[in-house]
């Protein structure tokens, strides 16, 4: 209705369409204005794919860091999973008495598993990995202790209650050192949370800059459309009439930079996949690279079209209110 | 129609563009609006269209305090006028249709309402053969006629125009002031800005004279003593 002019209808009131029409018809010039978004970057390649590209590679940075951080993190689990006591036993402990030791230790109810390695079958086993062969036969006596690999049930694999369990074993008798290789693990794991943090804050500043880039490029549009901004003003069109194109325009930008993202990051893992499967074999581990998969994918792409409409609409904020007709 | 009270406008930096104006156009009234140039003609236009704020006094139309508008509620209040400028304020990359349609599309009629009105509305202008044309290949004259095509539309009850005549030739301007005068006898209130007064003469409409920004003459040119009217 008409503010000044009682009676005198505006647009569709007039037309009297019906409410579903209305809707079908509201959605149907959102669509249309889309596309016609869509088609303003198709008619200047140019610089819209060097602004995708820009919005592409910032995306991709992130998302490259998570992916190494979250294979990390399983890499490292696999590990924590299989952590192992070993147990030196005093060089004069004879046979018997390990025995003796193996029976007692099995009754434990934090023990799992028991391995006993033979001081004998230590030094083959030396001798056949080291490859110090002969010279290991000028040895008078055999150097190595018998060792325990005592492998603590599920519920003692965490770091602590595998350490207690380890100040356990090393009061027995027969026990010269415990060794538990958790230490090592437990400073992987403070690298790696560090290494975490680093990445949201990387990340946080390239999606702030992917903003901001968006921002200003939509401000560029407005300002080369000036003209056009103010006929539309003086024929009555509001701010959010006018802003719709640009807001679309930055969800265009958003989604074509979240998919080159998409296409970057597959593309840098099938690229370092071989030298990573290749690096895993000589350490003798099935391993293959977790990419990013449904749900990582959705939302980084809803993330670049989030931070594209974001940052249009606060350039458009700004700067469709400045321009007014005088 | 329109009513102004005691309207002055100064521009920050001290110009006084418009001192304590007050007059009253009734609906489907048709009038002249004229004076040197800086007398205040455009700043009076702008003062309707809210492209300006009175400093002191007040603007009404149809009773409606232009001062309580609110700033979102102005693009509203522009679709009730349809505005008319010296250069056309054309889209030029766009065509005839298009600019014509500009209107319509904001306010959100169907595809087929805009089809029609376009339509009617230049034929009204004697346009209707150039419906795909751009604005580009037509003449001065045509241009300005699209551009009224745009302001008449949507059927606003009030017209206003800043110099409509301003780079066409006599034989053209009369044209233009024959479909003002048609628009006006539809009931449509209009209200021209201009300085050509031989135009005037011709018209015998009401005229309001503006000097330095001062209403000095409301009325029909014959009224005017003749040492009182302005020389251009």
């Amino acid at each position: 209705m008409s503010l000044l002019f009682k009676g005198r209808s505006q647009g569709a009131v007039r037309s009297q369409i019906s409410p579903v029409q209305r809707l079908l018809m509201f959605f149907i010039s959102h669509v249309r204005q889309a596309l016609a978004s869509l088609g303003e970057l198709w008619r200047s390649p140019g610089s819209s794919l060097m602004t995708i590209a820009v919005l592409g590679l910032s995306i991709t940075l992130p998302s490259a860091l998570y992916i190494l951080l979250k294979n990390t993190e399983r890499v490292s689990a696999g590990w924590e999973q299989a952590s192992e006591i070993t147990l030196f036993l005093h060089q004069s402990t004879s046979e018997g008495d390990i025995q003796q030791l193996m029976t007692r230790l099995k009754l434990w109810p934090e023990v799992d598993e028991l391995v006993h390695i033979d001081k004998a079958q230590a030094l083959q086993e030396f001798k056949q990995l080291s490859g110090f062969g002969d010279a290991l036969n000028y040895l008078d006596s055999n150097p190595l202790p018998h060792v325990i690999l005592v492998k603590p049930n599920k519920r003692h694999t965490s770091p602590t209650a595998a350490g207690m369990l380890l100040d356990k074993l090393r009061k027995e008798r027969e026990v010269e050192v415990g060794q538990i290789d958790i230490q090592w693990l437990e400073r992987l794991h403070g690298i790696v949370s560090i290494a975490k943090e680093m990445v949201s804050v990387v990340a946080l500043l390239l999606f702030l800059a992917v903003a901001l880039i968006i921002g200003n490029t939509i401000r560029l549009n407005i300002l080369s459309r000036r003209d056009e901004i103010l006929v539309m003003k003086l024929v009555g069109a509001t701010d959010a009439f006018i802003q719709r194109p640009f807001l679309y325009t930055g969800f265009w930008y958003g989604f074509l930079g979240g998919l080159l993202a998409w296409i970057t990051v597959a593309l840098l893992l099938w690229w370092l996949s071989d030298s990573i499967t290749r690096v895993a074999s000589l350490y003798q581990v099935e391993f293959q690279v977790q990419g990013l998969h449904g749900q990582a994918l959705l939302l980084m792409l809803a993330l670049s079209i989030f931070l594209g409409l974001a940052g249009s609409l606060l350039s458009v904020h700004k700067h469709i209110r400045a321009i007014e007709p005088k | 129609m329109i009513r102004f009270e005691q309207v002055s406008k100064t521009y920050p930096g001290g110009q006084q563009a418009l001192r304590q104006v007050s007059f009253h156009i009734s609906p489907g009234e048709m009038a002249f609006l004229t004076g040197h140039s800086g007398a205040g003609k455009s700043t009076l236009l702008k003062l309707i269209s809210i492209m300006e704020r009175p400093t002191v006094g007040k603007v009404l139309i149809n009773g409606h305090d232009l001062n309580l508008i609110q700033r979102r509620q102005i693009p509203y209040i522009r679709r009730d006028i349809g505005m008319i400028f010296q250069s056309h304020q054309l889209l030029m990359d766009r065509s005839v249709f298009d600019n014509v349609a500009l209107p319509l599309v904001i306010e959100g009629y169907s595809h087929k309402e805009i089809g029609k009105r376009v339509q009617a509305a230049l034929e009204m202008v004697g346009l209707a053969d150039k419906i795909k044309s751009s604005p580009l290949a037509l003449s001065g004259g045509e241009q300005q006629r699209v551009g009224i095509a745009r302001a008449i539309v949507n059927k606003p009850p009030l017209l206003l125009a800043d110099e409509p005549t301003g780079n066409l030739d006599p034989k053209l301007s009369m044209e233009i002031m024959r479909l003002f005068e048609s628009f006006n006898q539809a009931g449509v209130a209009v209200l021209i800005a201009t300085h050509d007064l031989g135009l005037i003469a011709r018209m015998r409409y009401r005229t309001l004279t503006l000097k330095k920004g001062q209403m000095i003459t409301d009325g029909l040119t014959e009224d005017w003593p003749s040492d009182d009217a302005p020389t251009v």
